[in-house]
This record gives structure tokens, sequence and C-alpha cells, in this order.
């Protein structure tokens, strides 16, 4: 079959509309919004702060946890069940490994940084806003890191190659695959690799570039939100 | 506990003002309901009190009556203290806390018959709709009570059925079919502190608080709930003051919704 024209009338490498921003939650240390289209991720970030028991305290670095949470209204279908699932977890674990790389966890022994990622709407690339949020929050509780991270869902449509799936796209009756990414933009790696549906080498590879093209467009929206919350009004900026 | 805490509150309430600059019967500023903030829910809301912020969801299932009212519906209410809103939630099930806020704004709908549990019926006996709010705290600035149940109306207010067809719900079609409602209960919680009264605490006047009491108050100005707090007693005059107090606070709430 072919994909001649995508089903909500975007670019093949277009995603949907993006919306950043920082320093949202008041109480937390860092904290950030990312949205995709209508999936809405929160991310808090509390640390690093002691760790309890003191068993699973680290005298060489510190620790990072990430609990991914869908609130009970967040999606079209059902009410989702609060408590966690055995999605949520698994998705906590990816996020969790996604963000690793970037932290300098060895500045802060014995400690923990929490992340907790919130999705109060979605619809299709809920990880990858989690993500992007959950990287945006954690530079804004101001912790040494090395890079941030950007992540979108990639995949194939029939016989096209397309960034950021939508709900539409994802329940496409044709062949579908989505592939969700996080990418370092600055160690140039990737640190989120998931794949659900058939795809031939080729077409992964060159989805694969297309997703890295994304990230780098998400990066450049990351750190203009980072910037802005250090915007005062009514200054303008010396360059 | 908090000793210094308290003793710089009550200083401050001594000469008619709060850690904040407030009078003891003011509400902080903005008060904001943000309707239909989710668009997945049957019904939303954002309410905003302060730097206080609870977002309430409201999502409509098939449930079989209960056997002694088998030609009505019910409410359900769930309410999630999130980590992610205050250093002080931890991850697990709800524990005292969250349950007694869903509990108290539960009885607030409830009681007040905000929603008319009949018009709820589909089939007597059979099938009715269950009406299920959730409230999840995305900033825990202190007075989580009136924020919750504010919200928790304001989502009501916003929900439309979804799509029933042939015993199956279709959540992706929502009809323009609101709720069944017949009054809107405001809730507003009052402290009491050494021989003062305060009203929408922060964060530290909840610490050093001696009691509390939740009222839902009614459009005609009638009660319909109460839930006392706090590990101090009060006497009858104080029940009568804060009722007194929280009547006059619930106008400023009716009027953000």
């Amino acid at each position: 079959m072919v994909y001649a024209r995508r089903l909500d009338g975007r670019k093949f490498d277009e995603m949907r509309q993006i919306e950043a921003k920082v320093g949202i939650i008041k109480r937390a240390d860092g904290s950030a919004m990312f949205r995709f289209g209508n999936t809405i991720a929160y991310a808090a970030v509390y640390g690093p702060r002691n760790l309890y028991p003191k068993f699973l305290q680290d005298p060489s670095k510190g620790i990072l946890r990430c609990h991914y949470n869908m609130m009970p209204f967040s999606s079209a279908g059902e009410r989702v069940r609060p408590g966690g699932s055995r999605r949520s977890k698994e998705i906590s674990m990816v996020t969790k490994n996604a963000l690793l790389p970037i932290v300098n966890l060895e500045e802060y022994p014995n400690s923990v940084v929490d992340v907790f990622i919130e999705l109060p709407q979605t619809e299709a690339g809920s990880r990858c806003a989690g993500i992007c949020a959950a990287s945006m929050a954690l530079a804004d509780a101001g912790l040494i890191m090395k890079d941030l991270v950007a992540a979108v869902c990639v995949g194939r449509v029939d016989d096209r190659v397309v960034v950021d799936l939508d709900y539409s796209e994802e329940s496409y009756s044709g062949i579908v695959a989505d592939i969700p990414i996080a990418y370092l933009p600055t160690l140039d790696k990737l640190t989120l690799l998931q794949m659900d549906g058939i795809v031939p080498k080729e077409t992964l590879m060159e989805a694969l570039k297309l997703g890295l093209k994304a990230c780098m467009k998400i990066n450049e929206l990351q750190k203009k939100a980072l910037k802005q919350k250090y915007i005062t009004e009514g200054v303008e900026d010396a360059q | 506990m908090h000793n210094e805490l308290k003793s710089q509150v009550l200083k401050l309430l001594a000469s008619g003002l709060r850690l904040d600059g407030r009078k003891a019967t003011e509400y902080r500023k903005p008060i904001k309901v943000e309707y239909g903030f989710t668009k997945t829910a049957e019904g939303s809301a954002k309410v905003t009190i302060g730097d206080t912020e609870v977002i309430a969801g409201v999502k409509l299932e098939i449930m079989t009556p209960y056997p002694d009212t088998p030609d009505q519906g019910s409410i359900m209410v769930g309410a999630e203290l999130l980590p992610l809103s205050s250093p002080e939630f931890e991850l697990g099930p709800p524990g005292n806390q969250a349950i007694e806020l869903a509990r108290v704004v539960d009885r607030g709908i409830r009681e007040s018959k905000a929603i008319d549990f009949k018009a709820l019926c589909i089939e007597p006996g059979v099938k009715a709709w269950m009406v299920v709010i959730d409230l999840c705290t995305i900033n825990d600035a202190g007075n989580l009570f009136d924020v919750c149940a504010l919200a928790a109306l304001a989502a009501l207010k916003n929900a439309k059925f979804p799509k029933y067809e042939d015993g199956k719900i279709d959540y992706r079609t929502k009809t323009s079919e609101e709720l069944p409602l017949q009054e809107e209960p405001i809730s507003v919680t009052v402290l009491k502190i050494g021989n003062h009264f305060i009203v929408d605490p922060d964060n530290e006047e909840e610490l050093v608080a001696e009691a509390r009491l939740t009222v839902a108050i009614m459009s005609d100005g009638s009660l319909c709930a109460l839930q006392k707090g706090g590990e101090f007693a009060i006497k009858l005059e104080d029940v009568n003051q804060m009722i007194g107090i929280a009547s006059d606070g619930s106008k400023a709430l009716r009027e953000a919704l």
C-alpha cells in the first residue's frame, strides 16, 4: 500500500506542535512541561536529596530514580486505574536508562535524584514527551550534566518513513511500526531505542536518521525554553 | 515541633497579618479555574489558588446499580497526592491524607445532591452511569481541600457524556449532553491557630495549625458536609465562628466558577 499523505496533513518529517516550558512546579527543585500535539508531559525533579533506607546509598555516586505515570483521566479510552501497570514500570525503567548517561551522579555521593513524570493527557508518544520534559527538569534543577536528551517517535506507515506518529497513525489499518528513540545531541549517542512492528533494516536506518534530525530540532526548543526562564521582561537582550 | 514557626505566625496574627502579608480571611491570588484542561477526560478543570494547582478529571463508566438503589447511578472520587507536587509526598498507594481528602470532596458533592443520581440510571437494576472524579495535585502550596473540591465541581460542570450505543461507550465521540447537575457546593477550610482563625492556609500555616474545619456550603448558604481535622479539641463557639468565616469565604470561590 502507498501512504501518500499523512492522516493529519503533516509533512512526513514534520512533528506535531511542540510546546516546552520550565519551572512550572514551584515546590520542585526543577520542573518542566513538554507537549507533542495532544500529548502533555509534566516532569518534576527532587534532589539531590538524602537517600533512605540508608543501605541503598552509594558512597561513590548518587542514584537516579524515575517514575512514569499516566493520570487516571489521561487516556481517550477507559479510565486508567491508578497504581501503575507493567507498562508504566517498563517505561519508568527505559526512561531512567535514557537519562542516566547525562547526569554526573558521581558529584552527588550517597544521594538520590528523583524524577517524577506525570501525563495529564496522552495521544501517542508519551514516553518521548516524558523524557524530553525530564531532561529539561534535570537541567532546571541545576544538576551537573553532560548533555540534554531529546526524544521522539519515528516509524513506518506502509511504505513511508514518518516522524512523531499520532494516535491515528499508530492505529492505522496498514503496516505500522513505531520506534521511540532518545538522542544526546552533543555526545551523538542514542539512549533509548525500542521498536514495535516489522521494518527492513534499510528503512530502519532511514527512519533513525530522520529521528536524529527531529531530535536536533527538539534540542533547540529545549535550550530555548531553559533560557526563557532567565529572560526578564522589559530587558533587552545584550546581543 | 515547629515552635519557632508557630510563635512567629501567632505574633503576626496578633497584629492582623500572615506570613505572606494577607489578612486572616483573605484567599491567595489568583483564584483561577481553567475548564477543559484535559481533552481525554469527559470533563476536566485545572484550579489554581495562589501557588497551589490541582487538575480534576471526570471519566464516565457503566456500573451495575447498588442493590439498595437500583434506579440510581453513583460517583467515585479519588485523590492522588503526586510525589511530583511536593517533596513530602511519596510513591505508593493512597495514604490517610489522600483518602481523607478524597472522601471529604466526595461528601460535599454527594450530600449536596449536586448530581441527580436518578438521572444517571440507564436501565433500573442493570445499568447506570458511574461518574469517576480523579484529583491530581500538580503543586501543593497548601489548602488542597478547597482547591480539590473546587476542581472537582468545575470538572463536573465541564463534563459531557460520551456516545453510548448498543451497551458500549464510544469515548472518542462526545455528545453535547451535560451531567445532571442541580447544585454547586463550595468547600471552605478554616484553620485555628492559637485564638485566631484563617482561611486558605499555606504549607507553613498547615504545619502549625491546631484544628481544621472543612465546611461544604450550598448556593443558598446551607451546609451539607463537615469535617473536623487536626489533633486539638475545639469549642462549640469555635465551630460557630469557623462556619461563619467559611460562609463568607465561599463567596470568593463561587465567583471564580
